[in-house]
């Protein structure tokens, strides 16, 4: 686990994160720099002055103006350059040989479930969601897809490999936010939501409720552990497919 | 200062005099003003016949200008819920929007509707006529208030039978089984008809108040700006309703 | 002279009074009982963050939601009551005819029945935290279904319909005065009282009444459709398949939690900028009076105000940048964000400018309105810089909900809307009294406050790069790492316990002020606008509203509504 750090972003963990990180290094220099420099003329305007014999209400539109179409510019420069990012990682769907995962919010936990070895997750309807008999996502069992579906609580990612989250939510919305993965999704009950990413420094990553969902908002976290390939095999063999017998209702 | 009453044309057109047209403006910024017919360049209270009527509809207009903003919230939620729908278990798309048939009785109270907005404004009409209203300054009886308050009457006996007529309608609704919580698309119907019955039902008791401010009231000016922004708001209510008709019959 | 106004009434009929001076002090001390009781929870949530485990007076321990409580209602109560009610109403019924010439409001009783719905409206959300279950729990901001849905949590039931009921009561309220000032502004201005020749001040409420209008209306029909849903079987924000505590809830129709928040935001994002424009116009006028110069560029900073109103409307998506909306409407909104940057600059350059060309004329020593409005300046700067980096989608998917936007808000319009306000009770103080604020507490009022604020928000920006989310009643027994944030979020306690106890230097001068203060003669500020004119209501306008000469030869300010000959 790497060392805890406040003064920044937690290290990251995504292939898309070093851009990310790029460019909120570069915002906040440049706005840091504008907040600092606004200050010093704050600063240097409360300086009294002697009468000075000319009134220089001559060239205030220059002066003013310059600033303004500089500060415009800035501001286009920001919106462009972050609506490049913002296009590669949302306009477009996740590849299709990406790893699919879903992961369900509720009060006030994370599930994540695979679909196994048939690559389909299987059906769930809301009626049969019974967590102390088992069926926290309301898996429906007549359906032979969900029989090999692993469910668990911890997301386990193989590292370099995209992925595509389905995240949904079966009572209020909740906030799927992995400060490592520099990730964040609104889990909207009746809505799928679908965002992609690609892990690639192994490691394990907190996943945070950022969205206030109830009294245990606080509390709803998991866990992002980035495996090796081997390993992400390893744990889904190990796990043992989801057994027919147990309550269905 | 006499009692508004409305110009004649002759007497609008008489501000052309002098030979071969207007004479001079006097723009200059003496203390006092009012050589011209400019009411902005008037102090306070001498702005003419109308300064009081004209503000006190901009506040009604500014009033109504909010009560379209809330039912915008509410037309636009309408569309955003008509492209409700869900994904059933097996991923396919399911619309969930079921339009409804309009009770036939709503096109009669729409008729109702527009009928009351025109015994309102002949109402309006009456207690506008330079004649009448002259008498009442005088004070040689209230002439233009007793041609006008059957008229209001009327508006009144036409608001309630339309509001009637809108409680039908929900009853036949009911009789089918559709109630407010049946589906999006009832939620729609009943909220949008029950929120412009109940600005409606408002607008008759502003017409009683009218009713007995019209007797009660001394001022010529105050009596025909009750009515005259009670009117307003009457017509009003009339135009959002065929919108929201034509939305609920066209647009479902 | 004193320019005492006459309330010698007895209180009975001070109570129904329509007198728009009257209802503006009213107004104003609303918001100060509302800043005081929000102040309080405020610290409430502070301490409990750092120490959970504290037993708090009146409370006992507090649990979780017990914190999400005071967080909700914090929110709710600075939010509407303090940054609505006071530069709006407040402000605008004691000064606004005075600056137009109007002898009174134009719908005087409007006015005051917004007032009595405003202090019902208040009484509501305070029962609130009497009920069975206590206050809601879903912040100021109340997405359903956590807010549709009684069992969702603890004070969602009664506690929330309280909320819902208090704030319809509030839009109603801010609707009513909405119309009051937009029907003075345009139909009571005095004669030779142009458009172009209105204060700043009043060109601020004329834009901020219109997005009011816009704004509550439209929140006042979601608060319907939601009290629908709870109340009448509707799914409006509800959709189907809900399961709480287990229990699947009964059938709702399909109804979508995005609706509210599109409704929500439609008008959450115009309240930020009517709490922000009524402060704006105030800078500019106070800035005007102390540094003794014209605002520059007049018709610039109308201009300025125009747009910001215009785009305020348009920008609302970018709260909802990774809530599921189509990522194609969050480009758009990341634009139109990002185009009032330009503005709002514009406005900051030119107060600035005023500063600068103002060295040599400007008041010595300066007086606490105007300390009040250069810390509104740095406020303004420092909270304001932060929104260009809000406004892209990309970086916002990380900030979103983190403490980044808390620092975020509170730096723009917490402390710069506050700042705005302490600086006009400072400035029309004598004409709410007759005398002046104690100039030495003010002094100090203001620094302890500027100090207390930078130390309490500016290191939020590192808690939210950390990662920290909003809305956390705890740092500590979590599997998560925020636990290491607790030494920053401690610095972060005391200085907003220090930036409190800061305020109670401004209550003590107000009250002592009140009865004992130098007594003020006419204008003090020897401002132009003509709220300090003795009567300005048969006056005949000729120039316009910022009318300071700084030529020696010739006086040194001419007030408004003065023929030329007129001496200070």
């Amino acid at each position: 686990m790497r060392a805890d750090r406040v003064w920044w972003m937690p290290p990251n963990g995504a292939l898309h994160g070093v851009a990310i990180d790029r460019l909120m290094w570069w915002n906040l220099v440049a706005l840091s720099s504008l907040f600092v420099l606004a200050h010093i003329f704050l600063f240097a305007a409360m300086m009294r002055r002697k009468k000075s014999t000319s009134p220089d209400t001559s060239s205030s539109w220059k002066r003013e103006l310059l600033p303004l179409a500089g500060l415009t510019l800035l501001y286009a420069w920001m919106a462009v350059s972050a609506q490049r990012l913002w296009a590669t990682i949302r306009y477009q769907g996740a590849a299709p040989n990406a790893l699919q995962v879903e992961v369900t919010g509720m009060q006030f936990q994370w599930y994540f479930r695979y679909p196994g070895n048939d690559a389909v997750l299987g059906a769930t309807r809301p009626e049969l969601i019974n967590a102390p008999a088992g069926n926290p996502l309301g898996l429906d069992r007549t359906d032979p897809h969900s029989a090999d579906d692993i469910i668990s609580s911890v997301l386990l990612l193989p590292a370099g490999r995209e992925v595509d989250l389905r995240i949904r939510s079966i009572d209020v919305i909740h906030g799927f936010f992995i400060p490592g993965m520099r990730l964040k999704q609104n889990a909207v009950p009746g809505m799928e939501m679908h965002i992609h990413f690609t892990p690639s420094v192994v490691g394990d990553y907190p996943i945070l409720c950022s969205q206030v969902c109830g009294s245990g908002h606080a509390r709803m976290q998991s866990h992002l552990r980035v495996v090796s390939e081997s390993e992400y095999q390893a744990w889904l063999a190990s796990h043992e497919p989801h057994l027919t017998s147990g309550a269905t209702r | 200062m006499p009692a508004t009453f409305t110009r004649t044309p002759a007497e609008i057109d008489r501000k052309d005099t002098g030979i071969g047209g207007k004479p001079p403006v006097d723009r200059r910024p003496t203390g006092g003003g009012g050589g011209d017919d400019n009411w902005e360049n008037h102090p306070q209270g001498r702005r003419g016949p109308r300064e009081l009527l004209t503000r006190y509809r901009l506040g009604l207009f500014f009033a109504l200008a909010g009560d379209l903003m809330f039912f915008i919230a509410l037309v636009s939620a309408f569309f955003v819920r008509q492209n409700a729908g869900h994904f059933d278990p097996r991923d396919n798309y399911v619309s969930d929007w079921h339009p409804l048939a309009v009770p036939p009785i709503l096109w009669i109270n729409t008729a109702i509707l527009l009928l009351s907005s025109a015994t309102i404004e002949a109402a309006r009409q009456h207690l506008f006529h330079e004649v009448d209203v002259m008498e009442e300054w005088l004070g040689l009886g209230r002439p233009a208030v007793r041609r006008a308050s059957p008229w209001l009457v009327a508006t009144v006996i036409l608001g309630v039978v339309f509001l009637a007529g809108q409680w039908i309608a929900w009853q036949q609704l009911a009789s089918q089984g559709l109630f407010f919580g049946s589906n999006e698309n009832s939620h729609f119907f009943y909220l949008i008809t029950a929120t412009h019955g109940i600005h409606l039902a408002l607008g008759i008791l502003a017409l009683a108040v009218a009713l007995c401010a019209l007797f009660m009231l001394r001022r010529v000016e105050m009596r025909q700006i009750v009515v005259d922004c009670t009117a307003w708001y009457w017509h009003t209510m009339g135009i959002f309703w065929i919108f929201l008709f034509v939305l609920l019959t066209c647009f479902q | 002279m004193s320019l005492r106004l006459q309330t010698e009434r007895s209180p009975r009929w001070w109570l129904f009074t329509t007198d728009h001076r009257t209802i503006g002090i009213a107004y104003l001390l609303l918001s100060l009982a509302a800043v005081a009781v929000g102040t309080v929870l405020s610290i409430f949530m502070r301490i409990h963050l750092i120490a959970p485990d504290l037993k708090l007076p009146f409370w006992g321990v507090v649990p979780p939601e017990g914190y999400l409580a005071l967080v909700t209602m914090h929110g709710t109560m600075m939010v509407f009551f303090v940054l609505t009610t006071g530069p709006v109403n407040g402000f605008a019924s004691l000064v606004l005819p005075a600056q137009i010439g109007a002898r009174r409001m134009a719908l005087p009783l409007v006015n005051a029945i917004s007032l009595w719905l405003t202090v019902v409206s208040f009484g509501v959300l305070l029962a609130a935290f009497l009920v069975r279950g206590g206050a809601p729990i879903s912040g100021w901001t109340n997405y359903p279904p956590l807010s549709a849905i009684a069992a969702a949590g603890p004070g969602q039931a009664t506690g929330m319909d309280l909320w819902l009921v208090s704030i319809g009561i509030f839009c109603l309220a801010s609707v009513f005065g909405a119309i009051n000032l937009l029907t003075t502004i345009v139909s009571k201005r005095c004669q030779g009282m142009t458009l172009m020749r209105m204060p700043l001040t009043v060109w601020a409420w004329l834009v901020t009444a219109v997005l009011i209008l816009f704004a509550f209306s439209i929140l006042l029909a979601a608060v319907v459709l939601l009290l629908s849903d709870r109340h009448l079987a509707t799914s409006f924000f509800v959709p189907p398949g809900e399961v709480i505590d287990g229990l699947l809830v009964a059938p709702h129709a399909n109804g979508s939690p995005m609706l509210w928040l599109h409704l929500f935001w439609f008008f959450g994002h115009p309240e930020v900028y009517i709490a922000i424009l009524p402060a704006m116009g105030l800078t500019s006028s106070l800035l005007a009076n102390f540094t003794r110069r014209p605002v520059l560029g007049y018709p610039f900073m109308v201009a300025t105000t125009l747009a910001i109103g215009f785009f305020g409307l348009l920008v609302w998506g970018h709260h909802m940048f990774v809530s599921g909306m189509n990522p194609y409407a969050g480009t758009a909104f990341a634009f139109t964000t990002m185009a009032i940057a330009v503005p709002s600059s514009a406005s900051v350059l030119g107060w600035l400018l005023m500063l600068l060309s103002g060295r040599e004329s400007r008041v010595h020593p300066l007086p606490t309105p105007m300390l009040f409005t250069l810390g509104f300046l740095s406020f303004f700067i420092a909270g304001g810089l932060t929104g260009p980096i809000l406004a892209q989608p990309v970086l916002d998917a990380y900030l979103h909900n983190t403490y980044f936007v808390v620092a975020h808000f509170h730096l723009i319009m917490a402390m710069a809307g506050m700042f705005s306000l302490f600086a006009g009770v400072y400035y029309w103080f004598p004409l709410m009294t007759g005398r002046l604020m104690n100039e030495r507490l003010g002094k100090w009022h203001f620094w302890l406050s500027l100090v207390g604020a930078y130390a309490t928000f500016l290191p939020m920006h590192f808690a939210g790069l950390a990662g920290q989310p909003r809305h956390y009643a705890q740092l500590t027994g979590s599997t998560s790492n925020l636990s290491s944030l607790l030494p920053l979020q401690t610095g972060i306690t005391h200085s907003a316990l220090f930036l409190a106890t800061a305020q109670l230097l401004f209550l003590v001068n107000l009250i002592w002020s009140a009865r004992r203060g130098r007594l003020a003669e006419t204008n003090p500020w020897r401002a132009t606008t003509m709220e300090w004119a003795l009567d300005a209501s048969e006056c005949s306008v000729v120039r316009g509203p910022y009318d300071y000469r700084f030529d020696a030869n010739l006086p040194d300010f001419i007030l408004q509504c003065a023929d030329e000959a007129e001496q200070e």
